[in-house]
């Protein structure tokens, strides 16, 4: 109980410090690198007056310290500043994207563990023969496609071409704005309002968006999965279950697949972290109005407050899924118990 | 030629050049046994080559526009066709490996040094120096590393260079990772003692006897990481916060021709090509390595 | 004697290398009956291989070839992989070295004796379970019920020991293999361990196989001794006159090892140029 205890102390003060990393980044991006903050604010053309104005609104004749701790806590109260872009507070353009960009890539993270996970098994099973040679080489590829390309190819074929899906955006023009959004993820929202035409709309838009980014973490997991798979093929305790003449098919699934499913819980949460950061490309090819779309509008207006907030929602996402899966890997594993 | 190859097989060398020797010839060896690695290894030597030899090896030029002949589809004349200012597509390609090439050997100066520094001088000492040095490096390390690089050349500004210093930012925290992971191992053993007992300095164990022990894990890691670099690279220059026109880089080639993707796909299209040969070259030679050199794989039972 | 349980007839096993294959056993031959053979040599004499190449669990790029290798009539080396897996665990089983390492840590003890058992014939889930606790009894461990549910790393080194015997004995094997099933246990359990594996082949009347580097062991629980020595066999006698070895290899093990009332300062070391022509 008490070892319990100082452990979890331990995991909410790493969370902490890993915030405030992030924190000090975002801040060291926004307020040191540039060379001018104030410049990007009011422009080249700003009277001396107008500039010392905004450099004292915006804190900055104050020593960084200080303006650190402000930064911190105008973060913690939501309080990201005003996009320059759409004029909205960005905190409030965020909790607008943000349901979009999970729709796609959890629908994504559902195709790569699908597809992956068998994948990764069979290629280790079957060491060195040709399909574990094909898998090894779609893992790989994985590694190496541009997503920008894949998913700019995939929209010539599969929508120029073939029509066989919708194209850019989350849904038609003429269903635009028709269902009342509820939770924000469209899927959802559509079958809440009763409305089947535009949920298969909906599914239209989103599968092409969504395989692209499926076959970027299928790739990952089916290549970690083979590593762990052909490390627990090597164990003792496999060879234990042939000797005892367990068919092959349970030697495999059963003794080497099983104590690996709760590092892959691990694997597939940095995979589905991934993805919300393989969305910014994804997001742009498709006009998906998510957040990476949202990340990338505001890098080429050079709209800083938009960029640092979107990185550092990403960031806290991609952090807080990285410790949840650490968490779950101690609750689920019965060595770690 | 027996005599030479039972002299390298040697399984008791008789000499530090006998062992080393003996040790690349057998990596070699594995290496041929594997054809992915051999793939990979011609890929990059062709990178070079490409990069190197463009003036002698691209029929046109990368930059010469010429309006007569533009959006011409792959032909015998432009082997990828021409793009939207008549520019031969193959030409600049061709000269888009001398650009690739510099950010990913840029990036593996800047990053893969730094990191050796830090994990080395946090394994090394240990205590308060390496939690602090590994808390600023987990940090990192728990950072998408696209949405940094992004935000990075946000703030510092579109163009190569800063480019390339926004992935070496991403990249580092990694290999101080291996380095400090390396180095712990190394730290305790009894040929470190007998250095240290000899009155060496820190600097010069660490620089002398613990970083060359990294290189290998090291080299597997950063030729695994090429493609992840050539990537980003390639991301930024597509969203034009990398290399500016009219530079032939691979990335904004595909971002220009995404225009034309539906009637002429080759603008785009060839390009991505490039980006993925090249990757997968450095990702099978990464996995070659990494098979041969890491004794826990290597080896078996 | 009537037709032996296990022959083996110039068994070889190699292993590929960058300068072509290595031999691990180099042309063993061997008869089992329904007896106890011990098997010894140092590590890398190919005794464990020998065991494994018995079950046909030498996996690629590992070759297994013989003259012959029969068991109980039955030709192992023409048999599928499926034909092997029917003679595995139920008719010939294998003890192996270190509970730690060849139990699976994510089931309990009781789901893998069960495994055992369930693989080879069908049976109602009361009896599987009456069974498994009774196993579990046979091996001595007080308190059955509890211990089936645990996980491998909550048991001792001797109680996990005890438990992969049972899990490879509840099937009733004819043959067993016990690959050094004591050396990764303290030596206050070790003659535990190996007496219930004693106390079980006698009464079942199975044959045994007892690989070990250990000869005093070897030689107290086993009735013909095989001396292995880099993938050969160096020396064949009974237990008994093992004293009366004429092996120079033999001869320099049995002086290697201490004795209880000996007043020597220093251990001999094996003198290998004795034998290196061999």
């Amino acid at each position: 109980m008490q070892r319990q205890l100082t452990e979890i102390v331990w995991f909410v003060v790493t969370i902490a410090f890993t915030f405030l990393g992030l924190l000090a980044i975002t801040f060291f991006i926004g307020r040191v690198v540039p060379i001018d903050p104030v410049l990007s604010v009011v422009g080249d053309r700003a009277t001396p007056a107008v500039y010392e104005a905004a450099r004292t609104a915006m804190g900055l004749d104050r020593p960084l310290p200080i303006q650190f701790i402000s930064y911190v806590g105008d973060v913690l109260t939501g309080n990201f500043g005003k996009s320059v872009s759409t004029g909205r507070p960005v905190i409030e353009d965020l909790s607008r994207v943000f349901p979009a960009t999970l729709e796609m890539a959890t629908l994504g993270i559902l195709i790569g563990v699908a597809l992956g996970v068998p994948m990764g098994v069979v290629a280790a099973s079957r060491q060195g023969s040709w399909v574990d040679q094909v898998i090894r080489v779609i893992g790989l590829l994985g590694y190496s496609v541009p997503a920008f390309w894949l998913g700019l190819v995939g929209l010539a074929i599969f929508y120029a071409r073939l029509r066989w899906v919708g194209g850019p955006g989350r849904i038609d023009i003429y269903f635009d704005g028709l269902v009342p959004p509820v939770t924000g993820v469209l899927l959802i929202d559509s079958l809440i309002s009763g409305d089947i035409d535009i949920f298969w709309n909906a599914v239209n838009h989103l599968i092409l968006p969504a395989a692209v980014l499926g076959f970027f973490s299928l790739a990952y997991i089916a290549r970690m999965t083979r590593s762990f798979m052909l490390d627990q093929l090597n164990q003792e305790y496999v060879t234990t279950a042939r000797v005892k003449g367990v068919p092959e098919r349970l030697v495999v699934w059963r003794h080497a697949f099983n104590p690996i499913r709760v590092p892959l819980i691990t694997v597939i949460g940095l995979s589905y972290a991934g993805l919300l950061e393989g969305s910014v490309m994804i997001e742009t090819i498709f006009s998906w109005p998510g957040i990476g779309n949202y990340l990338t509008v505001a890098l080429l207006n050079a709209d800083m407050n938009a960029v640092l907030g979107a990185t550092l929602v990403i960031g806290a996402v991609f952090i807080c899924i990285n410790k949840l899966s650490d968490v779950l890997y101690r609750v689920l594993d019965p060595r770690a118990r | 030629m027996a005599n030479t190859r039972d002299w390298l097989l040697d399984d008791s060398p008789t000499s530090l050049l006998q062992a080393n020797l003996g040790r690349s010839y057998r990596v070699t060896l594995a290496l041929l046994r594997n054809p992915l690695a051999v793939v990979g290894a011609i890929i990059i030597f062709g990178l070079i080559i490409a990069a190197v030899f463009a003036p002698w090896i691209a029929p046109y030029s990368p930059i010469g526009q010429n309006l007569s002949q533009r959006l011409l589809p792959p032909s015998a004349e432009h082997w990828m066709g021409t793009d939207e200012l008549g520019r031969d597509i193959y030409s600049r390609v061709i000269y888009g490996s001398q650009i690739t090439l510099t950010i990913v050997l840029l990036v593996a100066v800047i990053a893969a040094p730094l990191g050796l520094m830090v994990g080395a001088i946090s394994g090394y000492f240990g205590g308060w120096v390496d939690r602090v040095l590994m808390g600023v490096t987990d940090v990192f390390l728990s950072m998408p590393k696209l949405i940094l690089a992004l935000a990075f050349v946000a703030a510092l500004g579109p163009g190569i260079n800063n480019a390339i210093i926004a992935i070496a930012i991403t990249t580092w925290p990694s290999y101080a990772r291996i380095a400090r992971a390396e180095t712990m191992t190394i730290r305790n053993a009894e040929f470190i003692s007998a250095v240290q007992l000899q009155g060496a300095s820190p600097l010069r164990i660490i620089l002398r006897h613990v970083l060359p022990l990294c290189t290998s894990s090291m080299i597997i890691r950063v030729t695994l990481d090429m493609a992840g670099i050539i990537l980003t690279a390639a991301g930024l220059g597509f969203l034009g916060l990398g290399a500016q026109p009219p530079l032939p880089e691979w990335g904004a080639m595909i971002s220009r021709g995404r225009s034309f993707i539906l009637d002429q796909w080759w603008v785009a299209t060839m390009p991505g090509f490039a980006i993925i040969i090249v990757s997968l070259g450095f990702c099978f030679l990464g996995d070659g390595l990494r098979d041969v050199l890491d004794p826990k794989q290597g080896e078996g039972k | 004697m009537s037709s032996p349980l296990l022959d083996v007839q110039n068994l070889r096993v190699s292993f590929p290398s960058p300068k072509g294959p290595v031999e691990v056993v180099k042309g063993i031959s061997f008869t089992l009956g329904r007896e106890r053979l011990g098997i010894v040599g140092e590590s890398g004499s190919g005794k464990s291989m020998t065991g494994r190449s018995i079950l046909k669990l030498i996996r690629s790029p590992g070759k297994v070839t013989a003259d012959r290798m029969t068991f109980d009539g039955i030709d192992l080396l023409s048999q599928s992989e499926k034909q092997m897996r029917a003679i595995r665990g139920a008719r010939i089983s294998m003890v192996m070295q270190d509970p730690k390492f060849s139990l699976n840590p994510v089931m309990t003890v009781g789901e893998q004796i069960a495994e055992a058992l369930v693989t080879h014939a069908k049976l109602p889930r009361r009896e599987i379970n009456d069974r498994v606790l009774s196993m579990l009894e046979a091996v001595r461990i007080n308190d059955p019920a509890r211990v089936a549910k645990l996980y491998p790393h909550e048991v001792s080194g001797g109680m996990g020991q005890r438990v992969m015997i049972a899990m490879m004995l509840i099937p009733e094997p004819d043959l067993l293999i016990a690959d050094e099933p004591t050396s990764a246990l303290d030596v206050s359990v070790q003659a535990q361990v190996l007496d219930i594996i004693d106390d079980l082949v006698v009464t079942k009347g199975m044959g045994l196989i007892l690989i070990s580097h250990d000869l005093n062991l070897v030689s107290h629980y086993c009735d013909r001794i095989l001396v292995m020595n880099s993938g050969q066999v160096v020396e064949e006698c009974i237990a008994s006159e093992l004293s009366q070895a004429k092996h120079p290899y033999t001869r320099g093990l049995l002086a290697a090892m201490p004795r209880i009332d000996e007043t020597r300062d220093e251990l001999p070391v094996l003198d290998r140029t004795a034998w290196a022509g061999t």
